[in-house]
């Protein structure tokens, strides 16, 4: 937030203004406020493996994260070659392989991994579109230096709090929207609505009827489940409303069976199809796949897009984003040592405190090793897992992160934060100027994810 | 709308309609024992049979006290029908269906649902009773003060009530079906004391031993307690009002789906019943068969409203 001299960055000084003349207590009393209104509303998020734990709060911080209008058009730009790359990316490595037989990328990487499904083969989603939704995480180590730390093109979640966070800043402190001008967010769900519709299967007759489907009510982002079907005005299906009949995908309503033409499903790939997945699933719907693969359904994402999210891949895409553009990556990659090479494993394990280790297939923040605050044990611990299976784990350094100010019982403290805008891709991209800041509360800390106890803060792209 | 939702909405309805019937029962149990002398732990055997967990109980307790029972009505989560298992199980299906709620009404569900699981988080002492089942009254009391102030009057409101009113009809049945012996006028004694605590107690459970006394004068009388609960078209607990509003909020749904279902006609059998029959009718039929007969038919159309809009 300040420049070196201490004095506050440009796009903060108007904020920085009205924050000096608040009182201090009456912040403090707002942001219990702001809990409380999270709580009422049940704005919560389930922890897996916790006893007692199954709705919790993500600590809210009430001072925004503020972006100019400048810099988030550079990073815009980033965004929408990245994401371009990506979906292009995966429309070959389910045709042609261009990308392998021009050895940019090593085979096994795609065809051995996890994510990567076979079924998809030959098949090109409606509009050629596989992700649909996009969250890209980026974090910020000095002005315009951004790094792209994951891309999350299976099921990114955590939009609802981008939503909710702005509707608090809004009702708490609407005389601060009067003096920044604050670009809007509020309109992500119709620009959903209209991209997942825009993109209904061929088989579709009349008005495309778009559906979200849930887990259901145990699953850790119900909330946001219920939420973006509210917003958007349409159903919240669960697997067992659903039922493949004539060909269609159809739900169970109070009338009948009606066809649904648009799924945005948050459940995961393995779980969408008993038939052609896990067996015992009973969160799918069998039989799914054989009417997308007919044209007669819109899956969003399209199943097996998880494999951009593996952090192996992550590696490659400079080149994966080079080879599909023509042009050089804008954002830049955190420099990754993929663990399966025997140069960089021996780097990583003689380098671990001062890196980070990640699963590849790893998310939520579970199953990494924080090298530098790890303790010696912890480590050795680590050490042992990596070189039992190297090729599950890559390692990155810690960058030394921008930090933007919370605040704390004693005023205003500084904190690492990452940032998450969202991606709606149709015949164009369409980059909402916000998105999802995640803050470690802890001093020091450099996990922002809410599982690891992370926090949230009202992310503003600010009109030049 | 999803026929789940519409099984979750009515579900979530009956259970906030049955947390308030059970705190209503406690409440009435704990005035018997307190205008009685000899208050017995037997007056609380009568409040578990109405709430129809007395098996439950005495799998899980080795003997009947007031104390126990209390708190098995209201906290204990073993007992489906207790207050913060219904608030629970309410909640949930409000969860659910919450895309089918306004703002107010969930807000209204999952506030009723924090406080009570921070009332109720441990034994209610004797001596705050009072003060933890006004707030159960209160709480539910706002969740239908949100539904009705802020619902559109369409499919998602009709199940709702349906809900409601199928829960009500089956909670004042059980009440008479437990009691129905101090209703018989061959049995009771004309101004014994005893069956004035009875009377006044049967009332109470349904919130109206103030009421009773406008329409019928403060009189005790088993016919006319038995009319109130059963006929009277104008008491929002009795029989007949409730099939008053499930046969209407079926009867938008049918006239907005263009057709009906076997429900239809099984609750419109049930209400001209209601309707034709003056309470001498029902004591001459016998009263205990009159309910255990309505008990069964109000089970039946239950089923007959899942079957009939794919609740499953």
């Amino acid at each position: 937030m300040m420049n070196a001299d201490n004095s506050p960055r440009q796009p903060y000084s108007t904020y920085n203004d009205w924050y000096a003349a608040q009182d201090k207590a009456r912040l403090i009393a707002k942001s219990r406020e702001a809990e409380n209104i999270f709580r009422k509303t049940g704005i919560t998020f389930a922890v897996y493996g916790h006893a007692d734990s199954s709705e919790k709060l993500i600590p809210f911080d009430l001072i925004p994260r503020i972006i100019s209008g400048r810099e988030w058009r550079k990073l815009a730009q980033g965004i929408e070659q990245r994401v371009i790359a990506l979906n292009a990316f995966l429309d070959d490595i389910y045709h042609k392989q261009e990308i392998i037989k021009a050895g940019r990328v090593p085979r096994e990487l795609i065809e051995r991994n996890v994510a990567f499904l076979p079924q998809m083969i030959g098949f090109r989603p409606p509009g050629g579109v596989y992700t649909h939704i996009v969250g890209t995480d980026i974090v910020r180590t000095g002005e315009d230096q951004f790094y792209v730390l994951e891309d999350n093109a299976r099921t990114p979640s955590g939009v609802s709090y981008m939503l909710e966070n702005r509707e608090t800043m809004m009702q708490m402190f609407p005389e601060l929207f009067h003096q920044n001008r604050v670009r809007p967010v509020e309109n992500y769900p119709y620009l959903l609505r209209h991209s997942l519709a825009s993109l209904a299967p061929p088989g579709c007759e009349g008005k495309p009827r778009v559906a979200v489907l849930t887990p259901g009510i145990y699953n850790s982002a119900y909330y946001e489940h219920a939420f973006l079907a509210d917003m958007m005005g349409v159903e919240l299906v669960e697997g067992s409303d659903l039922r493949v009949i004539d060909g269609k995908v159809k739900m169970r309503t109070t009338r009948g069976y009606e066809a649904i033409d648009v799924l945005y499903r948050r459940v995961d790939d393995d779980y969408l199809d008993p038939l052609t997945f896990k067996p015992e699933s009973a969160l799918g719907i069998p039989g799914i796949m054989d009417v997308y693969r007919a044209g007669n359904i819109t899956i969003a994402n399209a199943p097996g897009t998880g494999i951009c999210d593996d952090k192996a891949i992550y590696s490659y895409m400079p080149e994966i984003v080079e080879f599909y553009t023509g042009r050089k990556a804008l954002l830049e990659n955190v420099p990754t040592w993929r663990c399966s090479e025997a140069d960089s494993l021996k780097y990583v394990l003689e380098n671990l405190a001062d890196l980070v280790v990640k699963e590849v297939h790893g998310s939520g923040g579970y199953g990494m090793l924080v090298g530098p605050t790890a303790s010696k044990k912890e480590r050795a611990l680590f050490a042992e897992k990596l070189k039992a299976r190297p090729s599950n784990y890559i390692a990155q350094p810690t960058l030394s992160l921008s930090t933007v100010p919370i605040l704390v019982n004693k005023g205003i403290a500084p904190r690492h934060v990452d940032l998450r805008p969202y991606v709606l891709v149709s015949d164009k991209v369409q980059i909402i100027p916000g998105g999802l800041t995640r803050v470690a509360l802890k001093a020091g800390s450099l996990v922002v994810n809410s599982s690891q106890g992370g926090g949230t803060k009202d992310t503003w792209v600010l009109e030049d | 709308m999803l026929g789940r939702t519409a099984n979750g909405l009515y579900w979530m309805f009956r259970y906030i309609e049955r947390a308030e019937n059970s705190a209503r029962l406690i409440d009435a149990g704990l005035r018997m024992s307190l205008t009685r002398s000899e208050a017995t732990e037997d007056d609380w055997d009568g409040v578990l049979q109405s709430s129809g967990v007395r098996d439950i109980y005495d799998d899980l307790y080795p003997t009947l006290t007031s104390a126990d029972a209390i708190d098995f009505l209201l906290r204990d989560k073993f007992n489906p029908s207790s207050v913060m298992s219904c608030i629970d199980s309410g909640r949930n299906n409000a969860r659910m269906v919450r895309t089918a709620l306004t703002r107010e009404t969930w807000e209204a569900t999952n506030e009723c649902w924090l406080d009570l699981k921070t009332m109720l988080a441990r034994r209610v002492k004797p001596a705050e009773l009072p003060e933890a089942i006004d707030a159960i009254k209160q709480k539910t009391a706002l969740i239908r003060g949100a539904f009705h102030g802020t619902m559109l009057r369409n499919e998602i409101f009709n199940f709702s009530r349906i809900g409601t009113f199928i829960e009500r009809a089956d909670n004042t049945a059980r009440i008479l079906d437990v009691k129905y012996y101090v209703l018989l006028p061959a049995v009771s004694q004309v101004g014994s004391s005893i069956d004035n605590v009875q009377w006044e107690s049967i009332l109470r459970s349904v919130s109206a031993h103030r009421s009773y006394g406008w329409v019928y004068e403060a009189e005790y009388k088993p016919s006319n307690i038995a009319d109130f609960l059963i006929l009277n078209g104008r008491m929002p607990r009795s029989l007949a009002y409730c099939y008053d509003k499930i046969v209407s909020n079926l009867g938008y749904l049918a006239r907005e789906y263009g057709e009906g279902h076997a429900a239809h006609a099984t609750a419109e059998g049930t209400l001209s019943s209601l309707r034709s029959h003056s309470i001498k009718d029902v004591m001459d039929q016998g009263l205990h068969e009159y309910i255990e007969n309505f008990i069964s038919h109000n089970n039946r159309l239950g089923q007959e409203i899942s079957d009939g809009y794919r609740f499953n």
